[in-house]
């Protein structure tokens, strides 16, 4: 079945959730360009107000518009969590395959590495590796990388021994293929499915661990802002209930909620299929 | 069977593979994978660009000036030999001392721990039976109505982000309701209705996440235990389902069950630092926050290896219930 096809009958929270991550994803590359105001431009005398005609989403403690604030916030936080997502999941999947073909000693070593790195617990990771080398989006990319390879490679590498065992991989071994062939064309493409499903999740992860730093003002630095760093600085609005902090977790929540409810579809039915 | 240990005459042979020594072994890999950890956080925390001699005193110190105050924190001693001063400095529970506050370290965390500590136990308290519930129930129920529902909604739950469950909480209860106070600060709790008023909202918002976490791999360790073949001779036999369940499957489905538990705890360490940032709990997690802050890296090097133990000592704990649980293992 064509992935068109899969898509056409998900399910009806995978189709919410599809139709959530379009959204989310065309906000990314074209909300900038759709904001109604610059995102650093104050433009009303009311801070904290609430939702208007002129300001759907209100305004913030500066009086700037939340909309646009928002608009180019989820910019910096699917990006960042999709370089760090892909990131996580090309490393763990290559690693993974250099494992499970190569084998012995080497498969030993990189697991026994991996098990150390997984057994420092994200958050942990990331508060040291920006108390020692200061909070920019390019260090929030690797130690986001570096906290869910071994993640990814737990799965990949569970994937790839099975895969391994199977005859066609025997066959290609027998009839003298050299490791990376076997890696790449036999391997591979045998895990391509669940490793897809799998960088779904590595990116709701990512989300909630960068914008997790950005509320406690150590992930994406002023004067840009991702969702995250928006709950921050409107956090003060709360005691009135202004929009302008709980928007933002909300739109959050969104994201996160629609990738897991399109995983849950997807992956839910290949497994019913391969049943 | 268990294959017998080749080669080992007499009571060495007989411990490898007993009860014992299973235990023995698990809490040596434990040990050594915390030695691993602290060199990683050591290493992270020692390739600052930066010197911390430096930042202490400020672009405008004397060069003498940085070079006392290095001698003074070992910091002109290399890297290795530091680690190792470190590491014998753990294991004795000296965490050296704060870069700003001058105090050691290991007093620091020992005035904040048990507030953590007491908030993690709540929550677990709270959650660990709520979660086996859901979790239990569903896979009794699979597929029906029931079990989607509850499927939808916690998937919904694992997603959230922790400070938007805090801030709609502290909107509700203590702006709109007025029933409790956004800030807890836990210092004077005398009666239970302060106790519940200080952490109800904290325990509330850690919950909301892994409670919905620790169902949904209950459920999937329950369900794999439900497909087993003894499940169906049960039910050939006409016990009843919920007896199958609880009398059958339960037993054999405590080993990941404990390890679900575990891991949903173990996100507890992460959650707890938002939540203690939002509720400006005084607890372990503001600390390292703070001190992240103003790179004071004594204090981040000591909270994260209490944070990281703690997570170890949770895995192992989940280990060792698996062991016990499991009587394979038990009667080797």
């Amino acid at each position: 079945m064509s992935a068109v096809a899969r898509l056409a009958t998900l399910p009806w929270p995978g189709r919410i959730g599809l139709a959530i991550v379009a959204f989310w994803l065309a906000m990314a590359a074209f909300g900038g360009f759709l904001a109604p105001h610059d995102v650093g431009a104050i433009v009303s005398q009311d801070v904290f107000g609430a939702f208007s005609a002129r300001h759907p989403l209100g305004t913030d403690y500066l009086g700037r518009d939340m909309l646009s604030r928002i608009l180019h916030g989820s910019r910096f936080t699917i990006g960042l969590a999709l370089a760090a997502a892909l990131a996580a999941s090309t490393c763990g999947t290559a690693i993974a395959l250099v494992a499970a073909t190569a084998g012995g000693w080497v498969d030993e070593a990189v697991s026994r590495v991996m098990d150390a790195f997984i057994s420092i617990p994200s958050k942990m990771l990331a508060l040291v590796m920006v108390a020692a080398f200061g909070s920019s989006p390019a260090l929030l990319i690797l130690t986001a990388a570096l906290s869910y390879t071994p993640g990814a490679f737990r799965i990949a590498r569970a994937l790839a021994v099975n895969v391994r065992t199977l005859d066609f991989v025997q066959a290609a071994r027998a009839r003298g293929e050299g490791l990376p062939y076997i890696a790449a064309v036999e391997i591979l493409p045998n895990m391509v499915n669940p490793m897809l499903a799998d960088f779904g999740l590595r990116f709701v992860f990512v989300v909630l661990l960068l914008s997790g730093m950005s509320f406690l003002g150590l992930g994406v630095q002023p004067p840009d802002a991702d969702l995250g760093s928006l709950v921050r600085e409107n956090i003060s609005g709360l005691f009135e209930g202004a929009p302008a902090v709980i928007v933002p977790a909300a739109a959050i929540a969104t994201l996160t909620v629609g990738v897991n409810m399109l995983i849950d579809s997807v992956s839910g039915r290949a497994r019913a299929v391969e049943a | 069977m268990p294959e017998p240990a080749r080669g080992l005459p007499g009571a060495l042979g007989r411990f490898r593979g007993s009860l014992p020594a299973l235990v023995v072994q698990r809490v040596a890999v434990g040990l050594v994978t915390l030695v691993v950890v602290s060199a990683i956080i050591f290493a992270i925390t020692s390739l600052l660009p930066g010197d911390a001699a430096q930042a202490i005193l400020g672009q405008a110190a004397t060069p003498e000036a940085v070079a006392a105050l290095r001698a003074q924190y070992g910091l002109d001693q290399p890297g290795p030999l530091r680690y190792l001063h470190w590491l014998a400095g753990l294991a004795t529970g000296d965490l050296g001392r704060s870069y700003t506050a001058g105090v050691p370290v290991a007093d620091l965390i020992a005035g904040r721990l048990p507030k953590s500590l007491m908030l993690a136990a709540t929550t677990a308290a709270v959650s660990v039976p709520i979660a086996l519930t859901i979790g239990i129930v569903s896979a009794m129920m699979r597929g029906g109505p029931v079990d989607r529902a509850l499927n939808l909604i916690t998937l919904c739950m694992v997603a959230v982000p922790e400070f938007l469950v805090a801030t709609i909480a502290v909107l509700v209860f203590a702006v709109k309701l007025g029933w409790l106070s956004a800030l807890s600060n836990a210092m004077d709790i005398a009666t239970p209705t302060q106790f519940v008023r200080a952490y109800a909202m904290p325990v509330f918002t850690l919950c909301f996440v892994i409670i919905a976490q620790m169902a949904r791999m209950t459920r999937a360790a329950v369900i794999d235990q439900l497909s087993a073949s003894y499940v169906e001779m049960a039910l050939l036999k006409g016990a009843r389902p919920a007896r199958v369940a609880l009398r059958h499957a339960l037993p054999n489905a405590i080993g990941p069950i404990a390890n679900a538990v575990a891991l949903s705890v173990s996100y507890l360490l992460g959650g707890v630092v938002i939540v203690e940032a939002i509720f400006s709990y005084p607890g372990v997690a503001t600390l390292m926050v703070d001190a992240v802050t103003n790179r004071d890296m004594p204090i981040v090097q000591g909270c994260a290896m209490i944070f990281c133990a703690g997570y170890l000592l949770l895995v192992l704990a989940a280990d060792l219930i698996a062991i016990a649980a499991n009587p394979r293992l038990r009667h080797r």
